[in-house]
């Protein structure tokens, strides 16, 4: 990729020197992997992609669904969405944007080689009524439609007619244009990409949402530091102006330091311990035909050997909220009466095992990550002489993520009896978790279940959930299912780890739960 | 070739699975089977192996699953930072190894050479991670002379990028260059040490000196140009190890060349670049190695008598 010549004439060193009162210069731990907002659903690249592209449906700062793209919709009947478009509004480009562009969008988000069509399943077509009203049918009634929709990201039909990259690139095929260059409607177009370096942003001053805007920024830009260290010293130097994520331990470093802050709140994620409730057999004791996960009172013993305030202390250094709730506040069909979680007791627990048959416990290897969530590796940890106390004697089993999700996943036939996971739901609804970590038998479940818990009657309401379109109901159907899943002790909940953020003073900005800094909501004082 | 091939590919196929990577956690088990499929991914390792090798034979490296970029294209931009990079570093060691080499060895006695050679120690022992680190926070964070990471400002020379020519960029590429070098300037110096130490005992030296020669031409002339020929041998593999196994100062300096490449690409699982690049490094090691093998005739008389003999 070239420099732009006004960015070679500024200067980048030049910049950090004299400190431009209203560049916004943030930091994180890896690049974007691509501008095209269809060919990677990966956590940097998905927060970069509001900043420029954007669906017909944004969240707020609060995750409630409000109109982007569209101004209005409504349900015609249960499975057709009539959605009225905005007008005025261009592409970077200055091409105008029309009803063809949203039908053009979900073909390719939904080709072959998207990797974001998994946001879009529940739609089965689109239909273009006149060039400012579209609509959608769907399989079923689907009362997320709107969540997912946000991720329904809208790129222009004859721009990438013009630039042959009417697909998305994964895998074994050629680089697209899309790759390198973007043309969206969003609030920044990028200048000047330079991968794994830098990406450099200017407002788009054609924004239909111009003026209502949050900013205050003039021109932003991102820098990939992976290496945690270098990245702090970045931000303590004063090279860039909010680096995130910063770890627990560094915390008190950057409070220490004149002139900066740390930004925190719990993060939309639960980390959670999961089971083997499938085999006849544990895989750590071949031979006794015994699996002690599939008796509820094992599960319970190990739950309640956890000393979870010590790991949010020591392990975490206070940067974590713990909960017995499998997902985290701020979640559609979250319920602040489940949150409370069963005391931690080991005698309880030893006297549970004992009834269940294992007063001298038992073997098991925990799968654990170590590059993935906060101290992961560290949890762990803590958690063998915590399990070794009620005599569950655990085999540590740490390693990079791509080789622990190959592990617990189904592709390895869920190759696991006790593993660590932190999970998302992404779309701030409780159906994100429900379907893939707590299901097995309905359709497109079980992705994340690696023990593979599954309760007949959560099956049931997690298929009423699917389709329910009274919001009040659905929120009762979505408490009983994790009230069940809670009594099973289907997973063991440990925290919702924080998003912390380290920056200037001079940076306002509003956390996102997600962990995503989105420039839309960047304001810098001179 | 097919050996390191055959590895690489081996390798990268061992690290996990590339797919959870590519699709996020919203996909289901069935979209990742499918995108499996499309890789290949379920293929037996046999046949992976084979239509990896049938592409590589035809120039292909394949689409980096990460960036979904050409690998070719993706090495080709960031082989001007590691190169650089390794340049300066290796320039470093020699302008300061060499001669620092001789200079302990001919003062050994005195406190210069004793601080040299301490000095000398710790650069072979700290960590290259460390040594990073405290740079960093000494030249960036204490003092704000230079800057922490990345490259700064770079200037295009055809398809060549260098940073050689702006002031940000020759302020970025000091930190990084000077904690690359210390290993291999460490090492060479005690290795000029050793060797002019060595051939100043030898016989042909003191006859030199019986023979009334002044000190100065001795020790250049007889002794240093002797001492060489060992010396030129490790220096050139040093320049081989400088350039492919700069992953970890490139990563702790967010340096934008091979090294940090190679390191997300591990995590990602991202094969056909794993693959390509430990082949590169492969490449670059026998050609380093056949200019060294080469070089020795044109130092050492012996080398081409022999070899003009049979």
């Amino acid at each position: 990729m070239r420099f732009s010549r006004a960015a070679v004439l500024l200067g980048v060193l030049f910049a950090a020197e004299t400190g431009w009162g209203q560049t916004f210069r943030y930091a994180s731990t890896g690049d974007l992997l691509t501008l095209d907002p269809h060919s990677a659903d990966e956590a940097l690249s998905n927060s970069f992609k509001n900043n420029v592209y954007e669906g017909l449906v944004r969240f707020n700062e609060k995750l409630e669904p409000e109109p982007a793209l569209a101004v209005s919709w409504k349900a015609v009947n249960p499975t057709t969405w009539r959605f009225q478009l905005r007008k005025g509004v261009t592409f970077h480009d200055g091409t105008p944007f029309t009803a063809d562009d949203v039908v053009f969008s979900y073909g390719r988000q939904r080709s072959k080689n998207s990797v974001m069509a998994s946001h879009l399943s529940s739609i089965k077509s689109v239909r273009k009524i006149d060039d400012n009203t579209i609509e959608y049918l769907t399989d079923g009634p689907d009362p997320i439609l709107l969540r997912n929709l946000t991720e329904h990201f809208i790129m222009s039909k004859k721009w990438s007619e013009q630039h042959a990259t009417t697909e998305p690139v994964a895998g074994l095929s050629e680089e697209t244009y899309a790759t390198r260059h973007e043309n969206g409607t969003g609030p920044f177009q990028v200048v000047e990409r330079v991968p794994d370096t830098r990406t450099v942003l200017v407002p788009f001053n054609k924004w239909w949402d111009l003026s209502n805007k949050q900013y205050a920024i003039t021109r932003a830009e991102f820098r990939p530091i992976a290496n945690a260290a270098t990245r702090l010293a970045a931000l303590v130097s004063g090279e860039v102006d909010l680096a995130y994520p910063v770890a627990p331990q560094d915390v008190a470093r950057v409070e220490s330091q004149k002139g900066f802050r740390i930004i925190k709140r719990p993060e939309l994620r639960v980390v959670f311990l999961g089971m083997d409730q499938w085999r006849d057999e544990s895989l750590d004791m071949p031979g006794s035909k015994k699996n002690p996960f599939r008796d509820v009172r094992v599960r319970r013993a190990v739950y309640q050997a956890i000393d979870e305030e010590a790991i949010r202390a020591k392990v975490m250094r206070g940067m974590a909220a713990p909960t017995g709730l499998i997902i985290p506040e701020g979640t559609e069909g979250y319920d602040p009466k489940l949150r409370e979680r069963y005391p931690y007791d080991p005698g309880a627990s030893r006297k549970l095992l004992a009834e269940a048959g294992y007063p001298d416990g038992f073997p098991v290897t925990l799968d654990c990550p170590n590059d993935r969530y906060i101290n992961d590796e560290a949890i762990c940890q803590s958690l063998v002489p915590m399990l070794a106390r009620v005599g569950v004697k655990v085999t540590l089993n740490a390693q990079t993520k791509s080789k622990h999700f190959d592990k617990i996943l189904k592709k390895s036939n869920n190759n696991t009896s006790f593993f660590l996971l932190g999970f998302s739901p992404e779309t701030a609804d409780a159906m994100a978790t429900l379907l893939p970590v707590m299901t097995m038998k309905l359709e497109g479940s079980g992705a994340w279940n690696g023990g593979r818990y599954t309760n007949p009657r959560v099956e049931e309401l997690v298929t009423r959930i699917r389709v329910e379109m009274d919001p009040e109901k659905r929120r009762k159907l979505i408490s009983e299912a994790l009230r069940i899943h809670r009594e099973d002790f289907g997973h063991l909940p440990l925290h919702e780890q924080l998003v912390i953020w380290g920056a200037r003073d001079a940076v306002e900005v509003v956390p996102d739960p997600r962990d995503r800094v989105q420039l839309r909501f960047v304001k810098m004082r001179q | 070739m097919l050996v390191v091939g055959l590895l690489a590919f081996a390798v990268s196929t061992k690290l996990g699975d590339p797919v959870n990577n590519m699709l996020g956690q919203s996909a289901t088990s069935e979209e990742r089977e499918a995108m499996r499929r499309e890789l290949g991914l379920d293929r037996p390792f046999v046949v992976q192996y084979g239509r990896y090798l049938g592409r590589v034979t035809r120039g292909q490296l394949g689409v980096s699953y990460r960036l979904g970029i050409p690998v070719g294209e993706l090495l080709a931009e960031r082989l001007p930072a590691s190169v650089e990079l390794s340049g300066v570093a290796m320039l470093l060691t020699l302008l300061f190894g060499v001669p620092m080499g001789i200079y302990t060895a001919l003062r050994r006695g005195s406190v210069v050479s004793k601080v040299i050679l301490g000095g000398s120690l710790a650069g072979l022992s700290v960590p290259t991670f460390l040594i990073g680190l405290l740079l960093i926070f000494l030249f960036a964070v204490q003092l704000q002379w230079l800057p922490s990471s990345g490259r700064g400002q770079v200037v295009s020379v055809g398809p060549w990028t260098t940073g050689l020519l702006t002031a940000s960029g020759l302020r970025s590429l000091l930190l990084p260059s000077i904690t690359l070098a210390l290993y291999s300037l460490a090492l060479l110096l005690r290795l000029v040490r050793g060797e002019l130490l060595d051939v100043l005992q030898s016989d042909h030296v003191r006859f030199a000196r019986a023979r009334g020669l002044p000190e100065r031409s001795i020790h250049f002339r007889h002794g240093l140009r002797n001492a060489l020929l060992p010396v030129i041998t490790v220096a050139a593999l040093q320049l081989g190890s400088l350039l492919a196994f700069s992953v970890v100062t490139e990563t702790v300096f967010q340096w934008p060349g091979m090294g940090l490449l190679f390191l997300q690409a591990v995590q990602f699982v991202d094969v056909p670049v794993i693959s390509s690049y430990l082949l590169l490094a492969a490449v670059a090691f026998v050609l380093i190695n056949l200019v060294v093998d080469l070089s020795y005739r044109v130092l050492d008389p012996r080398v081409r008598s022999t070899l003009g003999g049979t």
